[in-house]
């Protein structure tokens, strides 16, 4: 029976836990990629911790993670308690529109809204500046870089959080529907007292992988501003990706690169306990 | 079901589900418009119906964009990784769905852990080993990369299908002499072929998108993917956005067209692999 599991295994090992296992030793030496690593001890961290630029990445993580804890899943939560109202044909094409943009390539989504929406010459801002409405490019902005390049992900991304928390809705028994129709429960009650609660933990779930995918977000601030202007988009994934490709110093990025993991691996703690609190 | 009544409520309703419909739809739309005008046109007024049709856009934007090229590079890393996916990734769902073996838990619980591993935990060290084995711009290679990032995604959904399939079936199978091997491949295989089908749109659709990886791993002009190449085409190649536009909706159009025909199978396979593993 490990031969089935052989092959998954193997690829697995090789590409993902070796080289996991290297950039932790990685992230204690000097090293350019060419020459011989020199050992440097805790100097990669010291480095980092007396970095404004490491600060202002994982300030924006922050934000990134509060922002999308927030927003996407009020948005997801609205449009999903409504499409239980509308029948089931009209849902379901509510539903695939609101898809559609997740399947769109995050490099294709990227440059949609930098030329199409956000550019002062040929977008929709260019446009409405025309008609005397004074926008400029968010992405232009030191104060403002970040939340243009969370608009285009949100616009990726809150469709798919719709359609599951959708499917959750449905699943509730529909004897406690039942029941509280019976009580005279309106819309609003229902949803404060019967719905929210049935779908709780498909609430609390995406709230932690947002947790998660917050600290991994790198396709649209590398496409959008490379972490730019001035590095007031910067988040710890592009910072990462700076530091071993651009600056050549991978034990740099390599640090950064394990900052990113203890998110992950402090939200993925939470992620188990919370299931076995709940009993999913 | 009917949750209300109230007409008020209703309207309200459509309103506010219709203004998601328009807010989902705009960009794309703006794409699709966008991509048969001039570039004089779009910076006169992004939002005007085209003077005269651009079909010119798609051809150009098929030749800066090289995706003569990059069409063929992805397909084949797109292809190669569903082959890879689904092959490696049926047989492990299947053991780990039967618990057949001890350790199940643990290598349950190692799949589940490199799905949350950020791609800089592990890039760097991949990207300088592929360079010394001579492996950067190897369409195989990459491919190797993704399924080891795909697969325990696809592990996760697959072993859903497994575990619905009755073990009276297979324990018929077994008395009738059948190998494990004849059990795995003849039996299940079928059953939960429909699960198969779903994991590789999904392998799919994740390959043809993907950008980090691709763009790190394939450099050469030769092996670039098209959503590289288009990358590359709207950052240095070209300022006409009317060409950009069209080479955009190249690349999406194979997708939104497999999307609407099949999309229930898209939505409940992204929704499940990711709610359950």
């Amino acid at each position: 029976m490990w031969l089935y599991l052989a092959p998954t295994l193997v690829i697995n090992v090789v590409i993902i836990l070796i080289p996991a296992l290297l950039t932790i030793g990685l992230a204690f030496f000097q090293w350019d990629g060419l020459s011989a690593p020199v050992f440097v001890g805790l100097g990669n961290f010291v480095s980092l911790w007396n970095d404004s630029v490491f600060w202002t990445a994982l300030e924006n993580n922050l934000i990134w993670t509060a922002i999308f804890l927030t927003i996407p899943i009020a948005m997801g939560l609205l449009a999903a308690s409504m499409l239980l109202i509308v029948p089931r044909r009209g849902s379901t094409i509510f539903q695939v529109v609101y898809f559609l943009p997740v399947i769109i390539a995050t490099a294709i989504t990227a440059r949609v809204w930098q030329g199409m929406i956000y550019s002062p010459v040929t977008g929709i801002f260019g446009w409405l500046g025309k008609l005397g409405l004074p926008l400029t490019n968010p992405l232009s902005q030191t104060s403002t870089a970040l939340f243009g390049i969370a608009t285009v992900d949100l616009w990726h991304w809150w469709g798919f959080l719709c359609v599951i928390f959708f499917a959750a809705l449905r699943q509730v028994p529909q004897e406690q529907i039942e029941a509280a129709r019976i009580e005279g429960a309106s819309f609003w009650q229902m949803m404060r007292y019967v719905l929210l609660p049935g779908i709780r933990s498909t609430i609390v779930l995406m709230m932690v992988m947002t947790v998660i995918w917050s600290f991994l977000v790198f396709d649209f601030v590398y496409i959008l501003t490379q972490g730019g202007p001035a590095f007031s988009s910067e988040v710890l994934s592009t910072l990462a990706y700076r530091k071993a490709f651009y600056d050549l110093n991978v034990g740099q990025a390599a640090a950064t690169a394990l900052v990113i993991s203890l998110f992950g691996l402090v939200a993925t703690y939470f992620y188990i306990r919370i299931q076995q609190r709940e009993g999913v | 079901m009917r949750l209300v009544e109230s007409r008020a409520t209703l309207t309200i309703t459509y309103l506010v589900l219709g203004i998601g419909l328009f807010t989902a739809l705009f960009p794309i739309a703006l794409l699709v418009l966008n991509s048969l005008k001039s570039a004089q046109e779009i910076v006169t007024n992004p939002l005007a119906l085209p003077a005269a049709i651009r079909w010119d856009n798609f051809a150009r934007a098929w030749k800066d964009a090289r995706f003569s090229t990059s069409f063929v590079n992805s397909a084949t890393l797109t292809g190669l990784t569903i082959l890879l996916v689904c092959t490696t990734g049926s047989a492990s769902a299947y053991v780990l769905a039967r618990k057949k073996i001890k350790s199940w838990k643990l290598v349950t619980f190692y799949l589940l852990a490199t799905t949350t591993a950020p791609i800089q935990l592990f890039l760097f060290p991949l990207y300088f080993g592929f360079a010394k084995l001579g492996l950067i711009n190897n369409v195989f290679a990459v491919s190797l990369v993704y399924t080891a990032i795909y697969s325990p995604f696809a592990i996760m959904l697959l072993r859903t299908y497994f575990l619905a399939v009755p073990r009276e079936i297979e324990e018929a199978a077994l008395i009738d002499g059948a190998s494990s091997w004849q059990i795995f491949t003849r039996v299940m295989l079928p059953i939960v072929s429909p699960g198969i089908v779903t994991v590789a749109l999904i392998i799919g659709l994740y390959s043809w998108n993907e950008f980090l990886i691709a763009t790190t791993f394939l450099q050469k002009k030769d092996s670039l993917t098209a959503v590289v190449s288009f990358f590359l085409l709207s950052g240095q190649y070209s300022s006409d956005w009317g060409e950009i536009m069209a080479a955009a909706l190249i690349i999406v159009l194979p997708i939104v067209i497999l999307f609407v025909f099949l999309q229930r199978r898209f939505i409940e396979g992204m929704a499940g692999g990711s709610v359950k593993g």
